[in-house]
């Protein structure tokens, strides 16, 4: 008997060494890698779509169904963003009561920047938008901030996008733990399911672009956020990227953060890395 | 045995009655409950628009002075924040189920 169990116990602890050694070290599935989740997010696309060109992503639905697009082409020759471009740009040149500009906030007075942002502040240890870093420079220059959700931000990133159409996305994660935790943290914002809905971000834009929800084509993750801002036929007007996250959240009945609170920062610098190659395409126009 | 089963129905209806006439304590127990939870799933970055909404709807139902419904609509509101914890602890390790490789 004695004998016996000693067998069973040695073959039950061989049997979890092997397991032990067998399975992939813990580490691994944490370990925080955005070029290979880059290279993976895009392979996924790429596969899903054969026929798209890696810079037709960055139209969202457009490049998903053949009547849209046709729809897109007649409606950019007046595109309905072009009053909000026009009031950025006058915005944008138009000095603060100290005689600044936003361009004296920026690399190259602002201009052709767009791609880089959001950005890694290793100073401050956060990401930052272009959203963020606008209102920042308004109020370092004496001027009250501009809601993240409302007309002035979305002319004035519009104007800002415009500049840099064509231009490669370029976001930077830098070896730093901070900046990685940030990636990481938007990454998990991504997938995670929120809402009484259940939704999460993914469920739309990776399980189901191309696809419809009621009367609109869901947009691929992939290139989402190079189109941003947009002029919405839904909403009669431009949003921002705060706007577009918030009310992702409302339509799956959970309710939304405060804008440019660190999640919606990191899921930004989450989207906006994974896209890094294709083209800034804002601002765009959606139905 | 006739004894047994007529005390079972008069329990059933007692507990049915007392069920179904909920007073302004009864009302202020789930509410207090329902704000809780939702709270701690404030805390956990994950409310949900509907439980809001539901205890608006059961706040008006006891200004009413209808604290039936109003005791209901708390107590489903507390179901409904419950579910947004259970959602936001669970996505703790279940979001990586989704994530593209």
């Amino acid at each position: 008997m004695k004998l016996r169990s000693a067998t069973q116990f040695t073959a039950a602890a061989f049997a979890l060494a092997v397991l032990a050694f067998a399975a992939p070290p813990a580490v691994s599935a944490d370990k925080v890698d955005p070029v290979a989740d880059e290279k993976a997010f895009k392979k996924f696309f790429y596969d899903k779509f054969p026929k798209l060109k890696p810079e037709d992503f960055v139209n969202g639905p457009y490049s998903m169904d053949a009547d849209l697009y046709k729809q897109w082409q007649d409606k950019e020759q007046f595109p309905p963003y072009e009053f909000s471009l026009e009031l950025g740009k006058e915005m944008f040149s138009k000095p603060f009561k100290n005689g600044k500009t936003y361009g004296d906030c920026f690399p190259n007075q602002g201009i052709g920047i767009r791609q880089d942002y959001p950005t890694f502040d290793e100073k401050e240890g956060k990401v930052i938008t272009l959203e963020l870093a606008l209102n920042r420079c308004r109020e370092a220059n004496g001027e009250p901030a501009f809601s993240y959700v409302r007309d002035e931000m979305a002319a004035l990133t519009a104007y800002m996008a415009f500049t840099s159409r064509g231009k490669p996305f370029n976001i930077k994660v830098p070896n730093d733990p901070r900046a990685l935790a940030a990636y990481e943290n938007g990454k998990e914002y991504f997938y995670t399911r929120r809402g009484q809905l259940n939704f999460s971000c993914a469920t739309c834009h990776v399980q189901s672009p191309g696809e419809r929800v009621r009367t609109e084509v869901l947009a691929p993750a992939l290139g989402i956020v190079n189109a941003m801002p947009i002029y919405r036929s839904e909403w009669n007007g431009m949003g921002t990227t705060s706007r577009r996250f918030t009310t992702c959240n409302s339509q799956i009945r959970g309710v939304p953060l405060t804008p440019q609170d660190d999640e919606y920062r990191n899921v930004e610098y989450y989207l906006s890395y994974v896209s890094n190659g294709l083209p800034i395409s804002g601002p765009g126009a959606r139905p | 045995m006739r004894i047994t089963t007529l005390t079972s129905i008069a329990a059933l209806l007692l507990g049915a009655t007392s069920a179904l006439a909920a007073g302004e304590d009864d009302y202020k127990a789930a509410v207090a409950a329902a704000e809780a939870a939702n709270k701690q799933a404030a805390s956990l970055r994950n409310q949900w628009t509907t439980t809001a909404s539901t205890l608006a709807a059961a706040k008006k139902f006891a200004d009413g002075g209808d604290f039936d419904k109003a005791t209901a609509s708390a107590k489903e509101a507390e179901a409904l924040a419950k579910a947004s914890i259970f959602q936001a602890t669970s996505e703790k390790e279940r979001w990586r189920d989704l994530e593209i490789r």
